[in-house]
């Protein structure tokens, strides 16, 4: 009795201590083959490209969580992209320019929430209708030009250091910080476990399900914001076509970190390790000038291994 | 006692859940072109014989004979084919589909052997005879999409697609408990049909009426046991319900000796439209108020729709005399009227999450400062709770979904006393759990009574509910039939009778 708890208690933390041998396993690999990889500057490198993809994994973690799916984070990226550069091209006050970005992906979050949590549109219909929208608005506010973005403190946002550190890094942190203390320390994130896992009897005990969906897609749109800000200030300019697809790589990495699709199962840990794990991956991979077409199939093969051996070590249970 | 005649005997069949009885030697006997009714109290074990002899589940003991063969069903598939059908309480069609291609799935007739091409009028033309045949033509058409149709129809679908398997025995469970009246008269007349057809029908119902209008004999079962089989033209409602009654009584159900006191919960006119109406009710402090019934009369609809988990039309709720409005499950539980779902996997407990987390649900603002969680206290009062209610466990951060039933619901009501309760709803408090842990919790039930609690329990086991209540309203059809006031007047026989006099008012 006692030796099968072990084993069961061995198993259900056996992914997320597969995913972290995974991490030191490429490290050390690559701190062999390649003498660049461990220097600070590819380091750097690493966790700025990380940040972008990690912002928004962490913000659709809340949303999977419940079981629900957000495919318009790509999109909002897109349209902040172009609001910023329009009103920075204008010279607006950066501050104010990052607000207003602020209350844009707001709506779009209002947007998805409404529509799911009020009016019972399925996740990935009404977030698929979402994207479609959103980055047309980019395309037709932009009238499908770029914006070119000269003011030096915005640009900091994403190319800016704070001693050694990238800014982009700085906020990935912070995000990740807030996130988790919100997820885990507080009434309001054990709600997200409870209606993901069974939303009537999380009701039935009091819970606002339809307030906690709603905030689902605000959390994950602001996240998607956050990463539009950091792009357009890095590439120094507003894209209509920024973010395009970064909605597949964030939903990777929280399915790599073990957050079940089916809602009420997995952890911020997990999707952390899950995009870092990515990002280590897909650096190595061009240390060791692995064809980038290529570098798909195995970041693929990588989703179903970690999801498979996942299921298995909860597969016990059921 | 030996009838080559029967086309189905199941013979002393015995089948146990986890150590409890649910079939003690029943059995029943089906003649050719009979409509044989199947009557019993929930629990008594209809559901559980039919699907032995389906085949879904398998049986312990005793024989099913066919046409004097004796028979063994590894699924319902090979019942089907042996031709024994079930038209089930809940259809399960293919909405996209036509009548036709939904009868003949799995068996369409090829334009060309070997080629997947379906012969869609040959699927058809079958299907038009057939509903010629059963005279149904007037109602569907082979063409019509499932989706399009009514529940009345969708069900003649399912009998048609029965006797096209060449079914001899049909087995209808409570048929028409959607079905208007009309409806529902349309379905007699093709049941007249296929009894003339010889297709024998094992009819389960609680409609007294109706089975008196269709069946030729009548079966009853008690307490998973065979109690008798009576000619329809011989037997009446009252010999029926004396059958029908007569649980055992267990021994000993605690005393509740707690003082009575003020009212603590009023209702007044609760209505919701087609579920429950002019639903009145008063509950005092320490007294238990017993709520009986039969499955669906509306008894856990009422009690959600008062703790705002369901959509209420009109009524007033008033808590130690005070008007109060509840429009969520939040607003009840901050009035302190809690209930604890019969329905543990659905609407009690989030399986999957730690014991630790359930039993804080509903009462995180106990073990919280602004929001933010104290998980020491929260660890320290769910722990509590748990050890008061006896819960057995590892730790409380085991799975719930890896505790028994028992220790499922006895976390349920640690979760529903952390939220100190001044209304306690029961719902199904025992179902699904063994005898040790039922007797626990009826101890909890009156320590709760004792410290001032007014608990309203709903149960469908007469026995539990005459040995615990002090007071019984009993529900039938939406809508209360009666009350016992006096712990001596109560038997099951008044029950009963209430329970099922409300649906033969109503019909």
């Amino acid at each position: 009795m006692n030796l099968n708890l072990n084993r069961q208690e061995f198993k259900s933390i056996l992914p997320r201590f597969a995913l972290v041998a995974v991490v030191l396993l490429i490290v050390g690999v690559m701190s062999f083959l390649s003498p660049v990889f461990m220097t600070s500057k590819n380091m750097t490198n690493i966790f700025r490209q990380i940040s972008i993809n990690g912002i928004i994994a962490v913000g659709m973690t809340f949303v999977i969580l419940l079981g629900d799916i957000d495919l318009s984070v790509g999109a909002v990226v897109g349209v902040v992209s172009v609001v910023c550069g329009n009103l920075l091209e204008q010279g607006m006050n950066w501050f104010a320019v990052c607000l207003i970005a602020l209350a844009v992906s707001i709506v779009f979050g209002v947007f998805n929430g409404t529509l799911v949590a009020y009016l019972n549109f399925q996740p990935f219909v009404a977030t698929l209708a979402t994207l479609t929208i959103g980055r047309g608005v980019a395309l037709a506010y932009s009238d499908g030009r770029p914006y070119i973005i000269n003011n030096p403190i915005f640009k900091a946002i994403g190319q800016g250091y704070v001693g050694k550190v990238p800014i982009p890094v700085i906020i990935l942190l912070a995000v990740c910080v807030i996130c988790y203390v919100i997820l885990n320390y507080t009434t309001f994130g054990r709600y997200f476990f409870a209606v993901g896992g069974n939303k009537n009897a999380a009701r039935l005990s009091g819970v606002k399900t339809k307030k906690v969906e709603m905030s689902a897609y605000i959390i994950s749109a602001i996240c998607a914001c956050i990463v539009g800000l950091i792009l357009s200030a890095r590439i120094s300019s507003g894209q209509p076509n920024a973010g395009d697809g970064y909605e597949l790589d964030a939903i990777a990495a929280v399915a790599i970190g073990g957050t079940s699709m089916n809602g009420g199962v997995g952890s911020l840990t997990g999707t952390m390790l899950g995009f870092v794990m990515i990002g280590l991956l897909s650096n190595s991979m061009n240390l060791l000038n692995i064809n980038s077409f290529y570098q798909q199939i195995v970041k693929g093969c990588l989703i179903i291994i970690a999801v498979y051996v996942d299921m298995k070590s909860k597969g016990d249970k059921k | 006692m030996a009838n080559d005649n029967y086309v189905l005997e199941a013979r002393e069949i015995c089948k146990s859940f986890s150590g409890v009885k649910v079939l003690d030697h029943a059995g029943l006997t089906v003649l050719p072109g009979e409509v044989h009714a199947l009557m019993g109290e929930n629990g008594a074990g209809k559901s559980t014989l039919m699907k032995i002899i389906m085949g879904i589940y398998t049986k312990d003991s005793g024989s099913i004979v066919m046409n004097g063969q004796e028979v063994e069903f590894k699924g319902p598939s090979d019942a089907l084919y042996a031709g024994i059908s079930m038209i089930h309480q809940e259809l399960s069609p293919i909405p996209e589909m036509t009548v036709a291609e939904n009868i003949f799935l799995g068996r369409e007739k090829r334009k060309i052997k070997g080629l997947p091409f379906m012969d869609r009028k040959a699927v058809n033309s079958s299907t038009m005879e057939l509903l010629e045949r059963y005279e149904m033509a007037e109602y569907i058409k082979p063409t019509m999409k499932m989706k399009t149709l009514n529940i009345a129809q969708i069900q003649m679908v399912e009998i048609i697609k029965a006797v096209s398997y060449d079914s001899k025995i049909l087995i209808m469970d409570e048929p028409t408990s959607s079905l208007s009246d009309k409806e529902s008269e349309v379905l007699f007349k093709i049941i007249e049909n296929l009894r003339s057809q010889q297709v024998g029908i094992i009819y389960i119902s609680h409609r007294m009426a109706e089975v008196f209008q269709i069946s030729d004999r009548i079966s009853v079962l008690r307490d998973g046991n065979f109690i008798g089989c009576v000619e329809t033209e011989s037997a009446s409602h009252q010999k029926l319900i004396n059958m029908m009654v007569g649980r055992e009584l267990e021994r000993g159900y605690p005393q509740n000796t707690a003082e009575k006191g003020e009212v603590v919960l009023e209702l007044k006119d609760m209505c919701s439209e087609g579920v429950f109406e002019n639903f009145n009710l008063s509950v005092r402090s320490g007294e238990i108020l017993g709520l009986a019934g039969l499955v669906g009369a509306g008894r856990s609809e009422v009690m959600q729709a008062l703790v705002g988990y369901d959509p209420l039309d009109s009524g007033e709720i008033y808590l130690e005399g005070e008007k109060i409005e509840i429009h969520h499950p939040s607003d009840a539980i901050k009035n302190h009227i809690i209930i604890a779902s019969e329905d543990r996997k659905e609407l009690g407990l989030v399986f999957g999450r730690s014991i630790r987390e359930n039993v804080a649900l509903q009462n995180l603002e106990q073990v919280s400062t602004a929001s933010f969680l104290n998980k020491p206290l929260e660890k320290k009062l769910c722990n509590s709770y748990a050890k008061e209610m006896t819960i057995k466990m590892n730790s409380i951060e085991e799975d719930i979904g890896s505790l028994s039933g028992g220790n499922q619901q006895k976390a349920v009501l640690a979760k529903s006393l952390m939220s100190k309760p001044k209304v306690l709803i029961m719902d199904e408090p025992t179902r699904g759990i063994d005898v040790g842990a039922k007797s626990t919790i009826y101890n909890i039930m009156i320590d709760l009574a004792k410290q001032g609690i007014a608990i309203i329990m709903i149960s469908s086991e007469l026995p539990e509910l005459i040995g615990m209540a002090d007071r019984i309203l009993v529900m039938s059809g939406g809508k209360i039939m009666g009350e016992l006031t006096d712990k001596k007047e109560f038997s099951q026989h008044k029950i009963l009778s209430m329970a099922f006099g409300g649906v033969l008012n109503e019909s």
